[in-house]
């Protein structure tokens, strides 16, 4: 294999908090987390609540520092090269997070404008994108705060992509989204895979997504990595019949009636 | 350079739209800031000294755009955990220094309008004259204690980074305690006397005494038809204080913003809230 686009070498975080007046409750978060993701190439993450997803991608973001363990990213190391990895990479998360306020235009030019790009080609890009979302142009020009949330992660996924990083980084990306629009999203994503060859990481609840979009999965489980391979491999592991019932065999673990409602919207 | 231009530009164009959309409070704000200086200043009206009048118009003026700019730096975090839009701004590649220097720029340019508009009403309420004030002199103070109050605005920034519920509250605790320290409406000494030395560290205390003597207020030639404002050398010892007030505070203010969000990263306290 090539320099993997990511590199998770026994990553560990640890969240410590007081409980009452002496007692302190330490969490592990991500317990020694290893794997790699090779470029090009779309590694989902599934787990359940709590299971260290999101705290997984706030790492690879630079939002959290870990307590130990190695992460490189198209060969820049974190934290110390916090900036370079900014720049490469593209991030969405489970909430849309906007200024609700503003307009799509408004928010997608800000953000360009952060990454010092020019505002005129963010928004042609931008259009682009959300066109090919399925997202209407007349919208773009409308409050975020009006928007339904299906379009407000189309808008999401189209901040994350004017940026035309080399890696994405996908938090539940469909979570709670209709049947179409988390299709309109899926079919996207895998027209920019094949014709950008972007590296993608996404961590979700939805099996068939993972089996669909992703090349490799890993499950994880109260902060660790439990299992990982192809969709075809895991079933096979776990001498289950679906996707699902080999994450159950292997994890241990269901994903609960909350987690499966947010998955079929 | 064109890049941290263009980034630069992103707070200004972020805080000029979220201005457009949310102008009815905007109108709001500076309405109640206009009526809040205009009633301090009718007490000088109603006593009809035009001494005290001015001691409270310099007072309520300069505290408006003292107060503004520091609680708009000191709240921009506070906005950004309350929009979720935080961790997008921290994961951007975008330095610190750039950040805050935009959010400060935007503060900055609110601060100003919001103070012109407060200073035409109180004219039209106080039918003070400002004939013989030092303006040039006044304007000179006012730009050198900016520097300190955005140095103030960065260092009480770090609460909403620290604590997603307090910190907001602390900001505004640290603002009030500014309003009472400082001699805005009334003179240091009839503080208690244990509070008075807390005077010194406020550099609006500075700002208000050096703009007073450049307006000419407590000054032997001053009438009501004519100030006797003192020149820019007679507030020399406030000024050298302001400018090292600034240039203590200001790369303080950074300093500390960037180990406190170093501590966050660790702590994982970035999360989105509201």
């Amino acid at each position: 294999m090539d320099q993997p686009a990511i590199c998770v070498q026994n990553l560990r975080k640890c969240f410590r908090k007081r409980n009452g007046f002496r007692k302190r409750v330490e969490t592990w978060a991500i317990d020694d987390v290893s794997f790699t993701v090779a470029e090009g190439e779309t590694y989902g993450l599934l787990g359940p609540n709590g299971s260290g997803k999101s705290s997984l991608i706030r790492v690879l973001s630079t939002l959290l520092v870990a307590d130990s363990g190695q992460v490189t990213m198209l060969g820049y190391s974190l934290p110390q090269q916090q900036q370079q990895v900014r720049r490469i990479i593209g991030r969405v998360s489970v909430d849309a997070a906007f200024y609700k306020k503003l307009s799509a235009r408004e928010n997608l030019i800000y953000t360009a404008l952060l990454y010092g790009q020019k505002a005129r080609d963010a928004e042609r890009r931008a259009m682009g994108i959300l066109e090919q979302l399925g997202m209407e142009n007349s919208k773009f020009s409308t409050p975020l705060e009006e928007m339904s949330r299906g379009m407000q992660q189309k808008i999401s996924i189209a901040r994350a992509l004017v940026l035309n990083p080399p890696i994405l980084l996908l938090d539940e990306p469909t979570t709670g989204l209709d049947p179409k629009s988390r299709r309109d999203v899926q079919s996207f994503l895998e027209r920019l895979k094949e014709r950008e060859g972007t590296t993608i990481l996404l961590t979700t609840h939805d099996m068939a997504e993972a089996e669909r979009l992703c090349a490799r999965i890993g499950f994880l489980a109260h902060g660790k990595l439990v299992a990982e391979g192809t969709a075809r491999e895991l079933i096979s592991r776990a001498h289950a019949e679906t996707l699902d019932d080999a994450f159950i065999n292997l994890t241990g673990e269901e994903l609960s009636e909350e987690e499966l409602v947010a998955v079929e919207g | 350079m064109e890049t941290t231009m263009r980034q630069t530009w992103a707070f200004l164009f972020r805080g000029y739209h979220l201005t457009r959309r949310y102008i009815g409070w905007v109108i709001v704000f500076n309405f109640y800031a206009l009526v809040t200086s205009a009633t301090v200043a009718l007490i000088g009206v109603a006593a009809g000294n035009y001494q005290l009048t001015l001691t409270l118009v310099v007072g309520a003026l300069l505290w408006n755009y003292l107060s503004w700019l520091y609680q708009e730096i000191a709240m921009s975090i506070a906005y950004e955990r309350w929009e979720g839009t935080l961790e997008y701004t921290f994961m951007a590649p975008v330095s610190r220094l750039v950040h805050l220097l935009g959010v400060s720029l935007y503060s900055l340019i609110n601060s100003v309008i919001t103070s012109l508009i407060v200073l035409v009403g109180l004219m039209l309420f106080t039918n003070l004259t400002l004939r013989g004030a030092n303006l040039f002199g006044v304007l000179v103070v006012v730009a050198v204690s900016t520097l300190a109050f955005i140095g103030l605005g960065l260092i009480a920034a770090i609460f909403p980074v620290m604590s997603a519920e307090r910190g907001a509250e602390a900001t505004h605790i640290f603002q009030g305690s500014l309003l009472l320290v400082s001699g805005v409406y009334y003179p240091i000494e009839v503080l208690p006397g244990w509070m008075q030395p807390l005077s010194a560290i406020s550099p609006a205390t500075y700002t208000l005494s050096a703009c007073r003597k450049l307006f000419g207020v407590g000054i032997s030639g001053s009438t009501p038809e004519r100030l006797a404002g003192v020149p820019l050398s007679d507030v020399s010892h406030e000024l050298f204080v302001l400018a090292l007030m600034g240039v203590v505070l200001l790369p303080f203010g950074l300093w500390v913003f960037i180990k406190v969000e170093a501590w966050a990263k660790r702590a994982g306290k970035l999360k989105r809230t509201g």
